[in-house]
């Protein structure tokens, strides 16, 4: 059967933290905590792969206990597990750890449920904001690794193999790989569904399952958490705005509009003749 | 599958809906709460008091751990001149313990109310419309809603979807509103700095002050409020829709004529808007209840137009009809009637509580407020109690009993002559109390 | 700045005793596709000067590819003393895992203290292999680089949608790395006559172990290119619609420019993402940039604040975007932008006549 995982991580509504003026520390109080946006999108692209062809999707999250929310928010849409693997010894890793025990939960996860085919990760998180982790874990398992991807061309159980569209800067690339691989998506890919009702009031219910660092046999302590970060933050500002002495135009605008015209064309004059 | 089937289903996670829920739960009932935003007070609003003892009697002390914003230790009420007030007030530190009343936010309450369901038991089913009640025969058996195999079975529907009650509609109970039945009511809250606003307005440690205002809404028949939370204001204004249409005014021209009054504008300095919304207010009261009960059903809150417009009283009621559904279900849930005979026990009950009998004593006010009073109560009168007071505390050489004359003289010329004045007392005395 | 008392060790440390004394100098890896350079490679040679003068330490390039000679004298031309040049045939498409396994065998042998990527699609993807494999720390998507006396990197970058900023270190492993965001820093200007060593390095890869194919590239034509850019005259929610952006479209040809849109515009649909400017579209560092209708937000303000000349045209007096503006017209963008057209136009004859 075609097992695909979905790496996805809880993270706070960016867009609702503030920084405390006094203080110049971020406000996390009260912001909502979501679903990375991006890992839904790859939520969908395993349940429309799950939908043609069959198969089980099972998603990951390595987070605090109250993750579980964001499982169960994947298993309404159709996943049909969700493993939260959480431990105070996980906590403060940063990509190379993170990357480390999620690719120990994948092989896990392919112990119990067959080696997955298609891992899916979400091109970046919010908050970690790298896109670093998706890498890391097809480096670890050694899978093929296909990065940015807009579109799913087509998959081919039998053959073993999927042509991806990857976007780039100038332009896109279709790419053929084999299984198994690695995909990062990108928003443009598809509109994550919304749960049916019984796929909602099934998620109301629903207990993920939870591994912490003893459901391991083979993890290497030295590798997770704090302790397995090589990075590691010696501060954080608020940027200061550049310091530009702004001349306001007043007057007719008439004349505003001719004086900035030639600024502007002066500008351009020494660029060209430079 | 299986059709998904529950005890109950409650359509609006406001306060009726979530407090009806809450109360089936806690009785061991399988409740479907369904909310269509995002979280339960998305998208909802109100002024912004809530009083202690209806939520009390649901869950006692349950000051100690709702998102509530301050203590109202000081309640003025401010009648607007063009450019200046006259203001009446009563502060007592009785207030302060047990505190009488708060100011809230929705969107932080009703999540919380929402969630005390959900403990209880309440299965929360979010971000989902109601689209329609399913029907057997005369009976209302579920709700569809807008979600994949979106269909939900329960014996009995709690319709608590608000003031527009598309629901209650479609049973044809609740007539579509009338203009002079509904006020629009916008808001907007103004972040301030804590120290900032406890020094404006004179108060600490989360305690705060209600400003109701009236006058300057263009003597169209309305209220304004200007609520203090912890670190924002709540500054709204509610005018009656019919007003509205007939002087073409729109509803945020009341409230940024309101801001630039001089008293207000010293309040609101260098505040920056957070927030800005719209709501409707049902004003029809007395008069324009539905019935509240049939076949597998009842309605509660606003959606039954349970708001006493006079002392901004919406909340409140709107939880004591969730209480009294919930616990109408839970009786009928042992007898297994849920029929219009069964579940008309709620409606009695409601007429047996305050909200009825309230709503029956202030059953004039609604016209009262309608009619063509409104430009004389709303615009004249206030202006002219401004005038008579400049009068009265103006020393220019005229003697007291002159200024007195005169300062009467403006407000009765504002009535339209004495009979005017004593006209508007007696409909108004009546109106509360008749 | 040096620590005073460095803190004990916290985080991984290397399995075994390693010295990385012998870990010297700054690399970067250039990025490029049909024999197109990646511009931020350039950049970052830039940038990457400043760092090596400051540690004393040689300033080197990686090119791969096939037939990629050209691209390698490039490099020189842009400030690396040694490059390195791994061409063979199965290497002319990027795909990660042979690029990966290249670079590998590369840092290994040459042992730079610091390596640089631009923080492209490819940049990402190389360097998150890359990393995890050595393995060593990598912070993404910088804005500022610096190094300390203890040869520490400081990769600085923002944080939480703009808000902040964070300094990230890598102390226990070497070599050092960082994506780079394009656009944030300056190319040296171009010099053929500098000079600098070529050295081939042989492929380590045997072509059985490739199994990705590229099927082909799709060049977008007509995608809008605010990188290269010198003029800018972009747009936001105040410009109030699609017939603002053809306003403003006249006088990006009046300049010879191009247009810009804050996320407001694009996300209200009047204009197309690849004109977005800012955190989540393009960082760009024109000439000059007018910004007519937007307000300022952080996330638009650092794609652009790099501009050398900024004007700005918004009505209301206290929008930050006027405070980091050169010039700052306090007006309706209906009156002036109409007018500056005309403006520009006379005072430029031979501009180019609008292509319709
Ligand atoms: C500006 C303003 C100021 C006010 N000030 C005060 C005050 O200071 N004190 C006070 O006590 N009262 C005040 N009120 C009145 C008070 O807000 C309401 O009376 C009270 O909220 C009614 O509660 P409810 O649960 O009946 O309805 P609502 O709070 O309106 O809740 C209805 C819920 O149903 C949901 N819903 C609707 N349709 C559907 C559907 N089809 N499917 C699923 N969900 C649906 C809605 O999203 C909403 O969450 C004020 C009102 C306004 C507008
Ligand atoms: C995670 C994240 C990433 C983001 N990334 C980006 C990004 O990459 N790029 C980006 O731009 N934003 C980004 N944003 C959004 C950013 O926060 C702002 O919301 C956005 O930049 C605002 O766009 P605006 O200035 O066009 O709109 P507004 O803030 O609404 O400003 C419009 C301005 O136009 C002025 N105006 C109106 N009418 C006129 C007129 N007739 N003449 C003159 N002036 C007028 C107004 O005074 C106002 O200042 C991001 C936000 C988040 C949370
Ligand atoms: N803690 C985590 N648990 C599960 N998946 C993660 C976690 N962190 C990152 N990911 C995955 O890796 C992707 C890139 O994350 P990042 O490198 O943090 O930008 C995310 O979109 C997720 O798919």
């Amino acid at each position: 059967m075609l097992h695909m995982v979905v790496c996805i991580k809880q993270v706070p509504d960016s867009r609702e933290i503030r920084i405390d003026p006094k203080t110049n520390t971020l406000i996390r109080q009260g912001v909502p905590a979501i679903v990375n946006p991006y890992d839904l999108n790859g939520v969908e692209a395993a349940l429309q792969i799950k939908d043609q062809f069959g198969g089980r999707v099972t998603v990951l999250t390595m987070g605090p206990p109250s993750a579980d929310k964001a499982l169960r928010q994947c298993v309404a849409m159709g996943a049909d597990e969700g493993v939260l693997i959480s431990d105070r010894a996980f906590a403060g890793a940063d990509t190379l750890a993170t990357s480390y025990v999620l690719a120990k939960s994948i092989e896990k996860a392919g112990r119990l449920w067959g080696q997955p085919a298609i891992v899916f990760c979400g091109k970046q998180t919010l908050d970690g904001d790298t896109g670093q982790v998706g890498p890391g874990i097809a480096c670890r398992l050694d899978y093929e690794q296909l990065t940015y991807v807009e579109a799913i061309e087509s998959v081919d159980p039998d053959r073993g193999e999927v042509v991806v569209r990857r976007h780039l800067e100038d332009g896109v690339e279709r790419v053929r790989a084999p299984f198994p691989v690695l995909i990062t998506v990108l928003a443009e890919m598809n509109k994550p569904r919304r749960a049916s009702l019984p796929g909602l009031l099934h998620a109301q219910t629903y207990q993920p399952i939870v591994w912490s660092t003893a459901d391991f046999e083979d993890l290497d302590r030295s590798k997770i958490g704090l302790r397995g970060s090589p990075t590691v933050v010696s501060k954080t500002w608020v940027p200061e705005p550049r310091q530009v002495d702004t001349e306001f135009l007043k007057g007719e605008t008439g004349e505003v509009t001719s004086r900035l015209a030639q600024v502007l064309v002066e500008r351009l004059q020494t660029v060209q003749g430079a | 599958m299986d059709k998904p089937r529950f005890d109950a289903i409650v359509v609006g996670a406001g306060p009726a809906g979530s407090v009806a829920a809450y109360t089936m739960a806690k009785q061991g009932l399988r409740v479907a709460l369904i909310e269509r935003g995002e979280f339960p007070g998305a998208k909802n609003v109100f002024g912004g008091v809530l009083y202690r003892k209806p939520l009390e009697d649901i869950i006692p002390e349950f000051w100690k751990e709702a998102p509530l914003e301050r203590r109202v230790v000081e309640q003025r009420l401010w009648v607007l001149g063009h450019d200046s007030v006259v203001g009446f007030s009563f502060r007592s530190a009785r207030f302060q313990d047990p505190p009488n009343a708060w100011t809230g936010q929705r969107a932080k309450f009703d999540a919380w109310l929402a969630g005390k369901a959900e403990q209880a038991g309440a299965t929360p089913i979010y971000e989902t419309t109601v689209t329609s009640l399913i029907r057997e025969g005369g009976r209302v058996v579920g709700v569809r809603t807008d979600r994949e195999d979106g269909d939900l079975y329960a014996p009995v529907t709690v319709i608590a979807d608000g003031v527009n009650s598309m629901l209650a509609k479609s049973l044809g109970v609740h007539r579509e509103w009338r203009p002079d039945q509904v006020s629009l009511a916008v808001k907007e809250v103004l972040a301030l700095p804590r120290g900032v606003i406890e020094e404006r307005f004179g108060v600490r440690d989360g305690d705060g002050v209600t400003i109701e205002l009236v006058g300057e809404t263009f003597g169209m028949a309305g209220l304004g409020f200007l609520y203090t939370n912890q670190d924002t204001l709540s500054l709204g204004v509610g005018v009656m829709v019919s007003d509205l249409r007939e002087k073409g005014v729109k509803p945020y021209q009341v409230l940024d004529h309101l801001k630039q009054h001089p008293e207000i504008r010293r309040l609101i300095e260098g505040a920056e808007t957070k927030e800005y919304a719209a709501h409707l207010i049902p004003e029809g009261g007395f008069d324009a209840m539905p019935p509240l009960a049939g076949d597998g059903w009842m309605v509660c809150g606003d959606a039954a137009q349970m708001v006493n417009a006079a002392h901004r009283e919406g909340t409140d009621l709107a939880m004591l009809s969730g209480r009294l559904a919930g616990e109408t279900a839970v009786a009928c849930h042992g007898t297994g009637d849920w029929t219009v005979g069964g579940l008309g026990a709620y409606t009695r009950a409601i007429r047996n509580s305050i909200i009825q009998r309230d709503l029956k004593k202030y059953r004039g006010l609604h016209g009262l407020l309608a009619g063509s009073q409104a430009e004389t109560l709303f615009g004249q009168l206030p202006q002219a109690l401004n005038d008579a007071v400049y009068e009265m505390l103006s020393v220019d050489g005229q003697s007291k009993q002159d200024k007195q004359k005169r300062a009467m003289a403006l407000i009765r010329e504002a009535a339209g002559g004495t009979a005017g004045l004593a006209g508007i007392g007696w409909r108004g005395w009546r109106a509360m109390n008749g | 700045m040096a620590e005073a008392k460095r803190k004990p060790a916290v985080g991984l440390q290397p399995e075994v005793d390693v010295d990385w004394s012998a870990y010297r100098g700054v690399m970067v890896v250039v990025e490029h596709r049909r024999d197109k350079v990646a511009k931020v490679s350039w950049q970052l040679l830039g940038e990457s000067r400043r760092l090596a003068d400051k540690l004393d330490a040689p300033l080197m390039a990686v090119v791969i590819g096939h037939e990629a000679e050209d691209i390698a004298r490039q490099a020189i031309g842009y400030g690396a003393e040694r490059v390195y040049l791994c061409d063979a045939p199965e290497l002319a498409d990027y795909r990660t895992r042979p690029y990966s396994r290249v670079c590998l065998h590369i840092i290994r042998e040459v042992k730079p203290e610091i390596v640089l990527f631009g923080a492209t699609y490819t940049g990402r993807d190389l360097a998150g292999a890359i990393a995890t494999h050595l393995p060593t720390g990598l912070t993404a998507d910088c804005t500022q680089l610096d190094v300390d006396d203890n040869r520490l990197l400081l990769a600085s970058r923002p944080a939480f949608s703009e808000k902040m900023v964070a300094t990230i270190l890598c102390k226990q492993f070497k070599p050092q790395m960082a994506t780079v965001r394009p656009g944030v820093f300056e190319a040296l200007p171009y010099d053929p006559r500098r000079m600098g060593e070529i050295i081939r390095v042989e492929s380590p890869l045997d072509r059985e172990s490739i199994r990705t194919e590229v099927l082909e590239f799709v060049e977008a034509v007509n995608r809008v290119n605010l990188e290269d850019a010198e003029v800018i005259v972009a747009g936001g929610r105040g410009v109030g619609g699609r017939a603002g952006f053809d306003l403003l479209a006249k006088l990006a040809d009046a300049l010879g420019g191009q247009v810009g849109a804050s996320r407001a515009a694009v996300d209200l649909g009047w204009i197309s993402h690849d004109h977005q400017v800012g955190q989540t579209g393009t960082t760009v560092r024109p000439k000059i940039y007018i910004a007519a209708g937007i307000s300022g937000a952080v996330q638009h303000v650092v794609g652009m604040q790099n501009a050398e000349l900024i004007v700005s045209i918004n009505k209301d007096p206290n929008a930050p975007i006027h405070r980091i503006a050169h010039y700052a017209i306090v007006d309706d963008l209906f009156e002036v932008v109409p007018a500056l057209i005309e403006a520009v136009q006379a005072a430029r004859p031979s501009a180019r006549v609008p292509v319709v």
